[in-house]
């Protein structure tokens, strides 16, 4: 086994631009990462941002299903707001186009994946995320089923528990609420009350988030429902790159992993590489080194952010963007890293104000991070209402690039 | 109230009196003059020779024809049925007198007066078929190849337990014996089961699924979506209905309109069974799988009967009498009947008897003196099993600054 890693390490050293890193005492082997070659300054802090060791990627036995040349962990590093790609060669798509990559190539790769959903077959997917699937791989592994979440959600972890993969659609976040009993007991507690018998290897996706004056039962963000079921891996993409890293890792994962789509962001158009990837599930993405302040961020909120933080460039302020990307279990040690180097935090998130992400998140800092601390943690959040149908009164309801502004303004001027 | 309480009461026993009435009509015979021996059996030793047996009361049957009522058995298979049933009920009521001692604490649902619908079940089924149950779950999982000692253990919450301790009385799993639990919540392993069907039709595996659910989830919606997608995909799945007759503590007349649960799969074919006759379960357990291979899913309703209460925090006897729950152990008791039967056909003797019995009760003792010498799980134990490391899932202390678990 030990040499079918070795050999699996050596060959994943493809392109020109992966660099590899000094091998640190604690593993074997050497730690592989994409990076842009002008940032070899940045070095340091990246490898700071890279925990997941390969030994983690390697080490399971389904993980051996003969791929070669998949690099585990590629990191964004600074590029004027936008995430990572490679100079040379790569692909320009939609994000919901990578979604599709990534799940075309797990279908491939492994034929215990299957998808499971409502119209994700014959109709392509409501966001054409399994658009020509159900020609290239049958009926029996893109399941159209009926209106009813709370037994297909249940029928996929069934079928999970025999060593399946399926990959649970719910065609809006919030239909999922009525698969929650399956979802809190069944999926996240399943591999603890059985002493560890069982594994649920699933993947529930779909698009949440306030979109476009959908309605209050059409805007939901279920984060916060899920963070607290132990036993659940919550993801959030946010750009082509980590949405189809993110859904090859989720699926790939042995953990359930819910992964959050937002309705938004899929038609955001980047460059990813050519070569396979995947992207650690547990990791946060850094978008914009800086060191004045820490603005933690996850999904459409980070181009809010990012809008925002162009006005404070030019304001004169230095903001630090991290994309949390992982929802469960929060990426400590880069956020950590983050809070010693600018003592100031801002959370932006899209979730509700109360027991949100941010509320967690704002928890988990204080209490390991507050002695390097010079002020307050700032969260800005959705306000606790329905969202409502009318254009302005839903743009009140999520927060805008000038609060951000004012908030980090605020932040920063407390000595 | 009490009007239909009796009523029930009075129906209960009528069936009983059915059963054994020496001068009943031409189409119930009963037991004692319907054994058809193919062979004349020998008082001592225990052959193994095949015999068919008339079971009573017949089937009913939704949208399908009915099977035989003989069923073809063996002197062997008989005494098997005896020795587990008794294994059984001394289990459970061996788990009633721990929980009263407080060794288990929470909830504990006892199967004793429902053994015969897991054995017989067991008879009919092989390694490649699936089970998954609700929370009355102790007998089932013995059956599927669990041992005393694991169950006893899991009720303490010791470390030797099937699932290490840490799922309790109404989450016991066996894996390789194609167990899948030991359910808390009601109804919601009916899409589990038809999950596992649609795994075993995906990866060609040539078994069933048997789903068991109780006459209270009966009512549940996500059961008709379930059959609604099993019918429709043609999943290998039977979905059982264990009919007790009580939803805890709502008797079913007042919790159904329709409480002919076999019926209510509408397009999918059911049967109701005498679940209370493990010879009966097995020839409609038989009968249902080779239809279920063949064409989809089907629905098996047994009626059946629990003599403890709902769990063990309730007395049982509220919500109907105890003449009623006398009267089902002396009429309809499944460990009574095969008793019975082995007597007449003179198979065993009183004495071989009561010597299974004595050996069910010395394993059934032995096991619980080792379970309660079984060690408490380790502190570790608490963070373990709760993510599967792969792509860098780690558990961390409250703390969040060390890793605390490496997961396994």
């Amino acid at each position: 086994m030990a040499m079918a890693w070795q050999a699996l390490a050596a060959t994943a050293v493809t392109t020109g631009n992966v660099v590899p890193l000094a091998a640190s005492s604690s593993s074997r082997f050497p730690r592989l990462q994409l990076v842009t070659p002008i940032l070899s300054h940045e070095l340091g802090r990246c490898r700071l941002a890279t925990r997941s060791s390969a030994t983690s990627y390697f080490g399971t036995a389904p993980q051996n299903r003969g791929t070669t040349n998949v690099t585990t962990n590629a990191v964004a590093t600074k590029e004027a707001f936008t995430s990572s790609a490679t100079t040379t060669g790569g692909h320009e798509l939609l994000l919901f186009e990578a979604l599709r990559e990534g799940l075309e190539e797990e279908l491939d790769r492994d034929p215990t994946v299957c998808v499971i959903g409502e119209d994700v077959g014959h109709y392509g997917g409501s966001y054409k995320v399994t658009k020509g699937f159900v020609e290239k791989f049958g009926d029996w592994r893109l399941l159209d089923t009926p209106i009813c979440e709370n037994s297909f959600t249940g029928m996929a972890i069934g079928a999970a528990m025999t060593g399946l993969r399926p990959v649970i659609e719910g065609m809006n976040m919030g239909f999922l609420l009525l698969a929650y009993n399956q979802i809190a007991n069944n999926c996240g507690m399943l591999h603890y009350t059985s002493g560890g018998q069982f594994t649920i290897p699933v993947v529930i996706r779909g698009p949440g988030g306030v979109g476009r004056q959908l309605g209050a039962e059409h805007s939901q963000r279920l984060e916060s429902y899920f963070q607290s079921v132990p036993g659940l891996q919550m993801v959030a993409c946010s750009t082509p790159y980590n949405a189809k890293g993110l859904m090859k890792a989720a699926i790939r994962s042995e953990n359930p992993v819910i992964l959050f789509e937002h309705v938004l962001l899929y038609n955001l158009k980047e460059k990813i590489p050519d070569e396979e990837y995947t992207c650690c599930l547990e990791e946060a993405e850094l978008v914009r080194p800086g060191e004045d302040i820490t603005i933690l961020t996850y999904s459409r909120m980070r181009y809010h952010v990012t809008q925002a933080a162009k006005t404070l460039v030019n304001k004169g302020y230095d903001p630090e963007i991290i994309d949390i990307r992982s929802l469960k279990p929060f990426d400590m040690y880069t956020i950590g890293q983050s809070v010693k180097k600018t003592h100031r935090v801002l959370i932006v998130e899209e979730c509700m104000r109360t027991g949100g992400i941010g509320a967690s998140l704002r928890a988990a800092i204080m209490e390991n991070f507050f002695h390097d601390l010079d002020a307050p943690i700032g969260c800005l959040s959705s306000q606790d209402v329905p969202t409502p149908y009318s254009g302005p009164l839903e743009e009140l309801t999520v927060v805008q690039p000038p609060q951000i502004v004012a908030a980090v303004e605020q932040l920063c001027s407390r000595e | 109230m009490a009007q239909q309480l009796c009523h029930r009461t009075r129906s209960l026993l009528r069936l009983s009196a059915i059963v054994s009435s020496s001068s009943a009509s031409s189409s119930l015979i009963p037991l004692s003059d319907s054994i058809i021996p193919r062979q004349q059996q020998q008082r001592a030793g225990f052959a193994a020779d095949a015999l068919t047996v008339d079971v009573p009361v017949p089937f009913k049957a939704h949208k399908c024809d009915a099977p035989s009522l003989s069923v073809e058995t063996s002197a062997q298979e008989l005494l098997s049925f005896f020795k587990t049933m008794f294994t059984m009920r001394r289990m459970e009521i061996a788990a009633d007198s721990l929980y009263k001692s407080k060794f288990i604490r929470g909830f504990c649902h006892l199967y004793d007066g429902q053994e015969a619908v897991c054995v017989g079940m067991e008879a009919s089924l092989n390694q490649k078929d699936c089970i998954i149950t609700a929370y009355r779950d102790h007998c089932i999982h013995l059956g599927r190849g669990g041992t005393l000692l694991e169950v006893f253990s899991e009720l303490m919450g010791r470390k030797d337990g099937c699932s290490l301790g840490k799922g309790g009385s109404m989450h016991m799993y066996n894996k390789k014996g194609g167990f899948f639990g030991g359910n808390g919540i009601v109804g919601a392993q009916t899409p589990l089961g038809a999950g596992l069907a649609f795994a075993q039709k995906y990866l060609k595996v040539d078994g069933v699924t048997l789903t068991m659910y109780g006459d209270g989830a009966a009512n549940q919606g996500q059961l008709f979506e379930a059959m609604n997608i099993a019918a429709l995909w043609s999943l290998p799945v039977i979905f059982v209905c264990e009919n007790n007759h009580y939803g805890m503590g709502t008797a079913e007349w007042r919790s159904a309109k329709s409480p002919e649960y076999y019926k209510r799969g509408d397009y999918v074919p059911g049967m109701k069974v005498d679940g209370m006759d493990c010879l009966a379960v097995k020839q409609a357990v038989k009968y249902a799988k080779e239809y279920t291979l063949k064409n989809g899913p089907f629905v098996l309703e047994f009626d059946t009967y629990r003599y403890h209460g709902h769990s063990m925090s309730d007395p049982g006897s509220t919500y109907r009498t105890r003449d009623e729950i006398s009267g089902v152990r002396q009429e309809r008791d499944p460990i009574e009947r095969i008793r019975k039967l082995l007597l007449s056909l003179e198979i065993a003797s009183v004495s071989d008897l009561k010597t299974l019995e004595k050996e069910a009760k010395s394993e059934v003792d032995e096991a619980l003196a080792k379970a309660k010498e079984s060690p408490q799980p380790d502190t570790s134990e608490l963070f373990s099993h709760i993510w599967v490391k792969g792509y860098g899932a780690e558990a961390y202390g409250a703390d969040r600054k060390e890793v605390v678990v490496k997961l396994p």
